[in-house]
């Protein structure tokens, strides 16, 4: 079934999944970007921002019109909730150990994009937990540095929605075609105030998403990214992206799929003790401390790390690949180092599929 | 390590601002736990009482400036189990350690009335320069959550969690916005040890690197952007020679 929202409408949705006990989560404008946090009301939401998106660099800007989901991915992602940064497993007071209870809420994620949609389930398949409810933004304007399209992630969404929005404002008005991905999604529309979608709204909400697969500002050369890193090993160009690269982390800690934690035992002077885990990145030099020392302590060690199992190891674990062409690595590596394009100049060098 | 009841500690300066051994002070809530575990047999600023050694912990404030600092540093080894430096000044010589990089005579001999009554030494060096250190602590001044997590890993016998990563991790899980990417606004945090749990970039400010070097930091790939973001040569030489004016920034 397929629903036509205005402003109002989407305040109706969001204010029934809290009424359902929902943690409502989604785009909000904050210290200078769109980040996401919890929602009261569709009033939070980032209306009229934009974002001027580039390698190291990112802005918010102001609009020339009321749109709620027209920026590409922030900082932040899914993952924080999904996974976050710091949780702890079991503590003991001295006398017994008690393994942590699961206390995340009930969430309902909105304006979750394809290439974000494609992360969640990457990032389930790996770590688990409890499906969120989740409400897509369809992508009718890729930001300069998106390319799910070339990841087969997007823009349009993949399954794995409850609702999938698609945000259009022309003579029309501002609104929203929503259209319901499983039982539960047709259940939430049937209790929104709206129009029957026509065949109209339908085409060109379709036509909108089509364009946007044209617009992708990055693109992954058209190789087998997984031999292309396999036939890399002992390429010379990892010293050169060495030379860039900070080995700050920003790239794994911002990649919505990167899941990699470190266990921590902490205890304090009361006799409790307290086992957790906290994000970890295999920029650290200690995250390859084996017995004796660490095994990939140059940096271009750990960049070959980072980009062969986002591109290529992922696929023998997991049977996927481990990267959605969101972009966020790009954005938020303060050197601009662009996995698109260091992909590219990979294949520049390679001959590939022959014996 | 002793039995906690039985656990010994003796707090030392050296060249410093005192800044350190007060974050033990800032402790606040846990102090009166601590020092039910920890018995303070040498702590100046709190207590004139100084009980002889050995002790069970030592923790080193301040930097080597003077042939007598050289001298007692090495009669703390010998009376100390283990050995904690705390801060820029005994970490890397601190602030002072710009003397490293000029002529302390003609110093000596402008700023004091009486010259001659001034023993000093060249250099100011870390505590590592002199003896084998144990633990160390970094930061103008040091964090109270990992002076915290050190001691309570040292009186339950583990390891503790002193990650010598980047600033930008611990940004990143505190889910901050970059201000460098954001803002523009320089920060040192890709190439500054973890430790403070990102206190700048939280308050939309750069990080200046008080915490000094992380492990293998790429200060030369960090330079440009640094520039980009309106930093000059003065600054530049400035951020960089301050805190941990010596330390191996690369
Ligand atoms: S590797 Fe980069 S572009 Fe790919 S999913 Fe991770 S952050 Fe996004
Ligand atoms: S790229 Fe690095 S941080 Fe990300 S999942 Fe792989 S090993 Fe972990
Ligand atoms: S604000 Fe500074 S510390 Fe934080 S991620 Fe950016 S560069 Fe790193
Ligand atoms: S962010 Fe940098 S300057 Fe600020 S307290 Fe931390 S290490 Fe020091």
């Amino acid at each position: 079934m397929n629903l036509v929202l205005d402003l109002d409408g989407l305040d109706a949705l969001i204010r029934v999944l809290r009424d359902d006990g929902r943690v409502v989560v989604g785009p909000v404008l904050r210290d200078n970007a769109i980040t996401l946090a919890e929602l009261d009301s569709a009033a939070d939401l980032p209306g009229g921002w934009g974002v001027e998106i580039g390698a190291g660099h990112y802005r918010v800007r102001k609009r020339d019109d009321a749109a709620v989901f027209g920026h590409s991915a922030g900082p932040q992602s899914w993952k924080r909730f999904l996974h976050p940064p710091r949780r702890v497993l079991m503590s003991s007071d001295g006398n017994e150990f008690r393994t942590a209870q699961d206390t995340a809420p009930d969430y309902a994620f909105l304006g979750v994009r394809a290439c974000d949609l494609a992360a969640i389930a990457k990032l389930r398949q790996v770590v688990g937990g409890p499906a969120p409810f989740v409400i897509a933004a369809q992508c009718t304007e890729p930001g300069e540095l998106c390319f799910c399209a070339s990841m087969g992630c997007g823009p349009a969404a993949g399954p794995g929605y409850d609702v999938a929005l698609t945000e259009r404002i022309d003579s029309g008005g501002h609104r929203f075609l929503a259209a319901a991905g499983t039982v539960e999604g047709t259940r939430l529309l049937d209790r929104l105030p709206g129009r029957a979608a026509t065949q109209e709204d339908i085409t060109l909400a379709a036509q909108d998403v089509d364009a946007a697969a044209q617009r992708m500002g990055r693109a992954m050369p058209e190789v087998d990214l997984r031999d292309l890193l396999a036939a890399n090993r002992d390429s010379a160009h990892w010293e050169a992206v060495a030379e860039r690269c900070l080995t700050c982390g920003n790239c794994t800690m911002v990649c919505p799929t990167c899941f990699c934690v470190s266990v921590e035992d902490t205890t304090d002077l009361d006799g409790n003790a307290e086992r957790s885990q906290r994000w970890a990145s295999c920029f650290e030099i200690d995250f390859s401390y084996l017995h004796g020392g660490a095994v990939r302590t140059s940096g271009a060690a750990r960049y070959r790390q980072w980009m062969t199992h986002k591109l290529g190891t992922w696929r023998d674990q997991f049977g996927t690949s481990g990267c959605v062409g969101c972009g966020r690595c790009i954005a938020w590596c303060p050197a601009g180092i662009d996995i698109t394009e260091e992909a590219a100049a990979l294949a520049e060098t390679t001959q590939l599929g022959g014996e | 390590m002793p039995s906690p009841k039985t656990t010994t500690a003796a707090v030392w300066k050296f060249t410093s601002c005192d800044g350190c051994q007060l974050t033990l002070l800032d402790c606040e809530d846990e102090l009166l736990p601590l020092t039910e575990h920890i018995r303070f047999a040498h702590f100046l600023e709190v207590t004139s009482v100084s009980e002889p050694g050995p002790y069970d912990i030592s923790i080193v404030e301040g930097s080597v400036t003077t042939p007598e600092e050289a001298e007692r540093i090495r009669w703390i080894r010998e009376q100390s189990g283990v050995l904690v430096v705390v801060g820029a000044c005994a970490t890397s010589g601190g602030i002072q350690a710009l003397r490293n990089f000029a002529d302390v005579e003609e110093f000596r001999s402008i700023v004091y009335a009486r010259p001659d009554h001034i023993a000093t030494l060249a250099t100011s060096t870390p505590i590592s320069a002199h003896v084998t250190v144990d633990y160390e602590l970094r930061g103008c001044p040091i964090s109270k959550t990992q002076l915290l997590e050190l001691l309570t890993a040292l009186l339950a016998g583990r390891e503790p969690d002193l990650p010598d990563t980047s600033v930008c991790t611990e940004c990143k899980r505190r889910g901050l916005t970059c201000v460098l990417v954001a803002d523009g606004t320089p920060c040192l945090g890709p190439v500054t040890h973890a430790g403070c749990g990102a206190l700048c970039p939280a308050v939309n400010r750069g990080c200046y690197g008080c915490f000094g070097p992380m492990n293998r930091p790429n200060v030369p790939a960090l330079v440009p952007l640094l520039r980009r973001g309106g930093m000059g040569d003065d600054q530049l030489h400035l951020v960089f020679r301050t805190f941990n004016a010596a330390a191996e920034w690369s």
